[in-house]
C-alpha cells in the first residue's frame, strides 16, 4: 500500500480566475522512499497539487473533488488542529524562494527550534542541540556559528540548506519540495540536490519533487509525472517518460532542452566590430552613515576581448559574476572606470551627452524580463518607433519600419495600437527583439534574454534569434547563467568568475575540453547529462 | 548600533544648526526693521529700545557677522529675550516644557499601543463586524479636527458630565503633595492626551492593519504554517515583529506633528505647556518667543525620531549587526 | 477609464464620499448667489440658536453674523485653499522627487537631506512661523500649507522613480537615445501617477485640516469667513453656544472624511497589486 494515494483531486480557483480548476482529475500515489516528480510549465497546477497537500492552498483556493489519503485518513476532511499536528511532523515542505523563505527578524537557532515547540517536543536546550546537529548534517559550515545568525547574514544556498534542516526536524514520511533549486545558482543547485538525494536514502523519506526543469527530473526522480494546464498528461517511471515520451506535450517539452552540443566558430572578418580592452568596473556603495568604509566590489575587471562581424560571443557565469555589468558597460547603462569599448573604430566607453546619444543606436540591448522591458502604459507602436522619432526619423516612415520589424519577428502588424499586457510573455520578448532591431545596430547584447520564459517558448525565442542572425548578419553578445543555451547559440564563450574572465575560446573548446576548475565545476553542475548520454545511446541503437 | 546612533545624532545636530540658520533668516526676511520684529509691535518698541536691540545683536554689522552672533547665542541656549514677558525667552520655555513632554509623550504613548492593538485585532478579524468597526472608527480619527475634538470632549466629559477637568494642569488652590498630585495630574491629563491622540490613533491602526495584512503574505509566514505553529504563535511571534517595523518608521515621522498639534491642545486646554506660549505668543506677535518654541518644538522632535530609531534597531538585527 | 470607474463604485465608502464632495461643492459654488450679503454682516441679534427663526435656520453668533452664510462661504475657503495648496505642494514635490530619483547619487542626497530637513521640523510649528511672521493672507495661508506639506510628495515620487528608473523599459529608453527629460516626462512619472494622485486627495484633505487649524490660531486671512476661525471665535463661549463650535467642526469633518473616503477608493482602483489579486 502506497505511503500517500492521492484520488481524482480537483482543486477550484476564485471566481473571476482565467480558468475554474487549478487542478483537474489529479491521481497519483507516492511510496516511501520515493523521489516523484510533478513536471510542467508556469500554470501547470503543479505547485497546486503540492500545497493542497499540506492544507496551504492560497485563500479562495479550494480543493472541490477528491481525496488525500494517507495513513488511512483523508486529509481534506482534516480538522484545522489535525492538519497543524501532521504539518512539519509527518509532511514537511521546502520552498522556491530561500532568501524570502525565513523570518529576517529572528536568528537561525530559534526558527529551527520552533518546529519542535509548535509539537511540543523536547526542552529548550534539547532543541538547540538537535538544532546543531541537523545544521551539520545539511552541511552548513560552522553551526556554532550559523544557529546565531539572522537570515541575512546567509547566502541563498546556505538559507536553502536552513529550511531543509527545518523540514528534516522531525523525521518526516514525505518531504515536499516546490522548485527548491530554481532561485539557486547551478552549481547550488546541483549541491542541494545531491543533499536531498542523499537525506532520503539516509531517512527514507519519500520526495514530492516539483520542478519545470526536466534535467533535474532526469538526474533525481523515481517516477515522472507531468502536468499541463492542471491536468495530468503522463505518468511513470523516469527512465520510461524520459527515453519514450508518449504525450505529444512530453515530446515537445523535452525537445524543448537546448542540447549540449556545440557550433563551429565563423570566420573572423579582419576588423573586428566591437573591440573591448581591459575595461574595469567598480561599484562603491557607500552604506549611510559618517562611520562606516564604504563597500568596493570590483565587478568586471580588466575584460578584453573582439566580437567580429556576424559572431556570437556568450557570456556565462554564475550570479555575482559581473556578465550582467559587463554587457551593460558595452551599452553604456553603466560608465566603466578603465579600458576601451571600441565599436567601428571609435572608443565609447567615456562619451557622454549628445555624443553618447549619437552612438547608443549602434548597440542595443535585448532584456531579460519580458514583464518589466515594455512600458505598460505606451502601446507597442509607440515603443517601437520612439527610438527611431529620437533620431530624427519621420513618424510615418518610422511607423512603417516598425510594422515591417512586427512580421520580422514573427508578430502581426496590427500588434501596433494595443499595449503590452495584451500579450503572452513570449510575444512580447519578440517585441522587445523588434526594438532592439528598429535603430539598426551593430551589435546587439541579449542580457539572459531566454532565462524568465517557459522552456517551450524559451525554444521558439531563441530559433528567432538564430533566424534573425543568419538573415541579418547579426553580431550578438548573449549573456546567460545557462550553459545548454549557450551552447546552442554561441560561437565563442567567455566564462566569468567573480568580475573576471576565466576562460575564453570556440565553444567546443570551453565546453567541451575546460581549460579551468571552475568551468569544469560548471559543467559538472549542469542537470540531466546522464539522461543526455542515455539519449545518445539510444539513438545510436536506433540507427 | 553604536555607530548608527552616533550617525543619527550627528545629523539631528546638523538639523537642528539648520534651524537656526532658518530662524535667523525667517527673522530678517520678515517686512520691516528686524529690530521691530525682535521687539514685536509692543509698545515697549520705541526708539531707545530698539537702538538697544540694534547694538544687542549687532544689526549694523554684516550680515555673515550678525548669523555668528546669533548661532553663538543659540548654541549656549540664549534665545533672545521676551519683551512683553520681560523674562528671557529660554527660561520661559524651560519653565513650560516639562508640561509639554508630559503630554505629548503620553499622547504617543496612547496613540502607538491603542492603534497598534487595535490594527492588530482589524487585521486578525479581516472581513468581520470587528475590523469594519475599527477600520471606520480610524477613518473618522482621521478626518477630525483636533482642536475640534477637543473643544466637544472638554464640553462634553468636562461641561456637562463632569467627570474630567478641563482646564489646567492641576486643581488651582489643592495643594496637592506626593501621590495625590500625581493623580491630580495625571486625571487633567486624560482628556489632553487623548484628544491629541486620536487623530494619530487612527493613523497607527489603518498602517497596523495594512503591514499585518501584508506581512501575512510574504514566504516565511508560509514556512512557519509547515512547521505546524499554530496560527496565534505565527501571527505574534513572526507577522506581527515583522509588520511593526514600518510602524516604527511611521510613528517617527509622525513625531513632528504630534509636538505641533501640542499647540492646538494645549490651547483648547490651558495646559502651561510651551505651545500655549506660542498661541498667546502669536496674538502678541512675540517673535523671538515664537522662534524659540519652534526651534524646541524641533529638538523634541529629534528626541522622539532618535528613539524610534534605537527602538528599530533593538527590533532589526539587519541595522543592528551591520555596523 | 470605464474599468477603473467600475471599480472605483464597487467602493461603497468612495461613493458616498464623492456624494458629500459634490455636496460640498455645490455650497461653495452657491455661497456669492444665496448669500449675496458679507458673511461678516449682523444680521439678527447675537446668539440666536439654531431652528428658531424662519431665515436663519442654524441662528447667529456672537456678533449677530448668519452661522449658515457663514458655513457656504467657508466651504469656499476651505476648498480653495485645499486645492491650490495641494497643487502648489505637488509642483514643488514631484519635481525635487524626481529628480532625486532618476539621476541618484549626489543629487539624490542633496534634496533627499533638504527634504528630510522639512519633513523633521514640526510642519504645522512652522506654518505657525510662517503666518506669525508674514502677513496671514489667504496666499500665504496657501504658501505656508504648501511648504509644510510638499516632502511627502518628494518622498513618494523619488521613491516610485527609483523603482521604476531601473525597470527595463526605462533602460531601454534610454537605449533608443531618447534625451533624460523625455524619459523622465513620457516614460517614468505616467507610471508614477496612480500613487501620486492617491496622495494628492490625501493631501487636500489634510491641507483643509491644517487651514482650520491655522484660522482657529487665528493666522487665517482676517477678511475671509473660514471654518476653523469660526470655531475659534466661539470658542470663548463654548458653555453658553455650543452649537457655534459643533457646527463648523462637523462641515469640517465632512468634508475631509469625504476626501478620504475618495483616497481610498482611488488607492483600490488603480493600485496594480490589488488588482494582479483579483485578477
Amino acid at each position: 500500500m502506497s505511503l500517500l494515494t492521492i484520488d481524482n483531486l480537483s482543486i477550484a480557483l476564485p471566481k473571476g480566475a482565467d480558468r475554474a480548476l487549478a487542478v483537474k482529475d489529479v491521481s497519483f500515489t507516492l511510496d516511501k522512499g520515493e523521489i516523484l516528480c510533478i513536471v510542467g510549465e508556469s500554470g501547470s497546477g503543479k505547485s497546486m497539487s503540492a500545497n493542497a497537500l499540506m492544507g496551504l492552498l492560497p485563500e479562495g483556493v479550494t480543493p472541490s473533488a477528491g481525496s488525500i489519503t494517507f495513513k488511512g485518513r483523508d486529509l481534506l476532511t482534516l480538522s484545522d488542529d489535525e492538519m497543524m499536528a501532521l504539518r512539519g511532523k509527518d509532511i514537511s515542505m521546502i520552498f522556491q524562494e530561500p532568501l524570502s523563505a525565513l523570518n529576517p527578524l529572528m536568528r537561525i537557532g530559534d526558527q529551527i527550534a520552533e518546529v519542535f515547540e509548535a509539537h511540543d517536543l523536547l526542552t529548550p536546550p534539547e532543541r538547540r542541540k538537535r538544532a546543531l546537529e541537523l545544521l551539520h548534517e545539511v552541511g552548513l559550515p560552522d553551526p556554532d556559528q550559523t544557529i546565531r545568525a539572522y537570515p541575512f547574514q546567509l547566502s541563498g544556498g546556505q538559507r536553502q540548506r536552513v529550511v531543509i534542516a527545518m523540514a528534516l526536524a522531525l523525521e518526516p514520511k514525505i518531504l515536499i519540495a516546490d522548485e527548491p533549486t530554481t532561485a539557486l545558482d547551478v552549481t547550488t543547485q546541483a549541491q542541494i540536490l545531491d543533499l536531498i538525494e542523499d537525506l532520503r536514502k539516509r531517512h527514507g523519506m519519500a520526495v514530492l519533487f516539483i520542478t519545470h526543469d526536466f534535467g533535474v527530473v532526469a538526474d533525481i526522480a523515481d517516477r515522472v509525472i507531468v502536468m499541463q494546464h492542471g491536468e495530468v498528461v503522463e505518468a511513470g517511471e523516469a527512465e520510461t517518460v524520459l527515453l519514450n515520451p508518449t504525450h505529444p506535450y512530453t515530446r515537445a517539452l523535452l525537445d524543448a532542452i537546448p542540447a549540449l552540443t556545440f557550433r563551429d566558430s565563423v570566420e573572423q572578418t579582419a576588423q573586428p566590430i566591437l573591440s573591448v580592452r581591459d575595461l574595469d568596473m567598480t561599484f562603491t556603495t557607500r552604506t549611510g552613515g559618517f562611520f562606516k568604509k564604504p563597500r568596493v566590489v570590483k565587478a568586471v575587471q580588466k575584460a578584453t576581448f573582439d566580437l567580429y562581424q556576424g559572431e556570437t560571443i556568450g557570456i556565462v557565469g554564475e550570479s555575482g559574476s559581473g556578465k550582467s555589468t559587463l554587457g551593460r558597460c558595452l551599452v553604456r547603462l553603466l560608465t566603466p572606470q578603465n579600458g576601451v569599448v571600441e565599436i567601428g573604430g571609435r572608443d565609447i566607453s567615456k562619451i557622454t551627452g549628445d555624443a553618447l546619444r549619437q552612438h547608443r543606436r549602434r548597440i542595443q540591448m535585448v532584456f531579460q524580463d519580458p514583464y518589466s522591458s515594455l512600458n505598460p502604459r505606451s502601446r507597442i507602436g509607440t515603443i517601437l518607433t520612439e527610438g527611431l522619432i529620437a533620431y530624427g526619423e519621420d513618424k510615418a516612415a518610422a511607423r512603417e519600419k516598425a510594422k515591417e520589424l512586427l512580421t520580422v519577428v514573427g508578430l502581426d502588424p496590427s500588434a501596433m495600437d494595443r499595449f503590452p499586457h495584451e500579450f503572452s510573455g513570449g510575444q512580447r520578448q519578440r517585441v522587445g527583439i523588434a526594438r532592439a532591431l528598429a535603430l539598426d545596430p551593430e551589435v546587439i547584447i541579449a542580457d539572459e534574454a531566454v532565462s524568465a520564459l517557459d522552456v517551450s517558448i524559451q525554444a521558439q525565442v531563441l530559433d528567432l534569434l538564430a533566424d534573425l542572425k543568419d538573415r541579418l548578419n547579426l553580431s550578438m553578445i548573449f549573456i546567460t547563467h545557462d550553459l545548454r543555451v549557450a551552447a546552442q547559440v554561441c560561437d565563442r564563450i567567455i566564462v566569468m568568475q567573480r568580475g573576471e574572465m576565466v576562460e575564453f575560446g570556440p565553444s567546443a573548446q570551453v565546453l567541451g575540453n575546460p581549460q579551468t576548475a571552475y568551468t569544469q565545476s560548471l559543467l559538472d553542475a549542469i542537470p540531466g547529462k546522464a539522461h543526455e548520454a542515455a539519449l545518445a545511446k539510444q539513438k545510436e541503437a536506433q540507427l | 548600533m553604536l555607530g548608527f546612533i552616533a550617525a543619527r545624532l550627528v545629523k539631528a545636530v546638523f538639523i537642528l544648526l539648520a534651524i537656526l540658520v532658518l530662524n535667523f533668516v525667517l527673522i530678517h526676511a520678515a517686512p520691516g526693521d528686524p529690530a521691530a520684529v525682535m521687539a514685536g509691535e509692543a509698545g515697549a518698541a520705541d526708539e531707545k529700545f530698539l537702538q538697544d536691540l540694534r547694538e544687542r545683536f549687532g544689526l549694523d554689522q554684516p550680515f555673515t557677522v550678525q548669523l555668528w552672533n546669533y548661532m553663538k547665542g543659540a548654541i549656549q541656549l540664549d534665545l533672545g529675550y521676551s519683551y512683553r514677558q520681560q523674562m528671557p525667552v529660554a527660561e520661559l520655555i524651560w519653565d513650560r516644557l516639562p508640561a509639554t513632554l508630559l503630554l505629548t509623550a503620553t499622547a504617543f504613548v496612547i496613540s502607538i499601543v491603542i492603534g497598534v492593538a487595535a490594527g492588530v485585532l482589524a487585521a486578525q478579524t479581516q472581513g468581520t463586524w470587528w475590523d469594519t468597526l475599527i477600520s471606520s472608527l480610524a477613518l473618522l480619527f482621521y478626518a477630525t479636527p483636533l482642536f475640534w475634538v477637543a473643544l466637544m470632549a472638554s464640553l462634553l466629559f468636562s461641561v456637562w458630565l463632569g467627570w474630567l477637568p478641563g482646564f489646567g494642569y492641576q486643581t488651582i488652590g489643592a495643594n496637592y503633595t506626593g501621590i495625590d498630585r500625581v493623580l491630580d495630574i495625571g486625571k487633567h491629563l486624560i482628556l489632553p492626551a487623548t484628544t491629541l491622540g486620536l487623530f494619530f490613533t487612527a493613523i497607527y491602526m489603518r498602517m497596523t492593519r495594512a503591514s499585518m495584512l501584508e506581512v501575512s503574505r510574504l514566504d516565511f509566514v508560509k514556512t512557519a504554517r509547515a512547521k505546524g505553529l499554530r496560527n496565534s504563535v505565527i501571527q505574534r511571534r513572526h507577522v506581527l515583529r515583522n509588520a511593526l517595523l514600518p510602524v516604527i518608521t511611521l510613528a517617527g515621522l509622525q513625531a513632528g506633528q504630534i509636538v505641533g498639534g501640542a499647540v492646538l491642545t494645549e490651547t483648547v486646554f490651558a495646559w502651561p505647556g510651551i505651545g500655549r506660549l506660542m498661541f498667546e505668543a502669536i496674538s502678541q506677535r512675540d517673535y523671538n518667543v515664537i522662534l524659540g518654541v519652534f526651534f524646541i518644538s524641533a529638538a523634541m522632535v529629534l528626541l522622539f525620531n532618535l528613539i524610534t530609531d534605537i527602538l528599530y534597531g533593538i527590533v532589526d538585527p539587519r541595522i543592528r549587526l551591520t555596523k | 477609464m470605464s474599468a477603473f470607474w467600475s471599480r472605483f463604485r464597487q467602493n461603497r465608502g468612495a461613493v458616498i464620499g464623492l456624494v458629500i464632495l459634490a455636496i460640498v461643492i455645490i455650497c461653495a459654488i452657491a455661497a456669492p448667489f444665496l448669500f449675496p450679503r458679507s458673511p461678516w454682516s449682523m444680521v439678527q441679534r447675537p446668539f440666536l440658536p439654531p431652528f428658531e427663526m424662519e431665515g436663519l435656520p442654524l441662528g447667529t453668533d456672537a456678533l449677530g453674523r448668519d452661522v449658515l452664510s457663514g458655513l457656504f462661504h467657508g466651504a469656499r475657503v476651505s476648498l480653495l485653499v485645499g486645492l491650490v495648496s495641494t497643487v502648489v505642494a505637488l509642483a514643488i514635490g514631484i519635481p525635487i522627487g524626481a529628480l532625486a530619483g532618476y539621476y541618484g547619487g549626489l543629487v539624490d542626497d542633496a534634496l533627499m537631506r533638504f527634504t528630510e530637513f522639512f519633513q523633521t521640523i514640526p510642519s504645522f510649528a512652522l506654518a505657525i512661523v510662517l503666518l506669525a511672521i508674514f502677513q496671514p493672507t489667504l496666499a500665504y495661508v496657501i504658501l505656508a500649507i504648501a511648504i509644510v506639506s510638499w516632502p511627502p510628495v518628494a518622498r513618494l515620487v523619488r521613491g516610485e522613480v527609483l523603482s521604476l528608473r531601473n525597470r527595463e523599459f526605462v533602460e531601454a529608453a534610454t537605449l533608443s537615445g531618447q534625451s533624460n527629460l523625455r524619459i523622465i516626462l513620457r516614460q517614468v512619472l505616467p507610471n508614477a501617477l496612480p500613487p501620486i494622485i492617491v496622495l494628492a486627495s490625501l493631501m487636500v484633505a489634510t491641507a483643509i485640516l491644517l487651514e482650520s487649524s491655522l484660522s482657529f490660531l487665528g493666522l487665517g486671512d482676517p477678511n475671509v469667513m473660514s471654518w476653523g476661525y469660526m470655531i475659534g471665535a466661539a470658542r470663548t463661549v463654548l458653555r453658553t453656544a455650543w452649537w457655534l463650535s459643533f457646527i463648523p467642526g462637523v462641515a469640517i469633518l465632512l468634508t475631509v472624511l469625504s476626501l478620504n473616503l475618495i483616497g481610498e477608493g482611488l488607492n483600490d482602483a488603480l493600485n496594480p497589486r490589488l488588482r494582479k489579486r483579483t485578477s
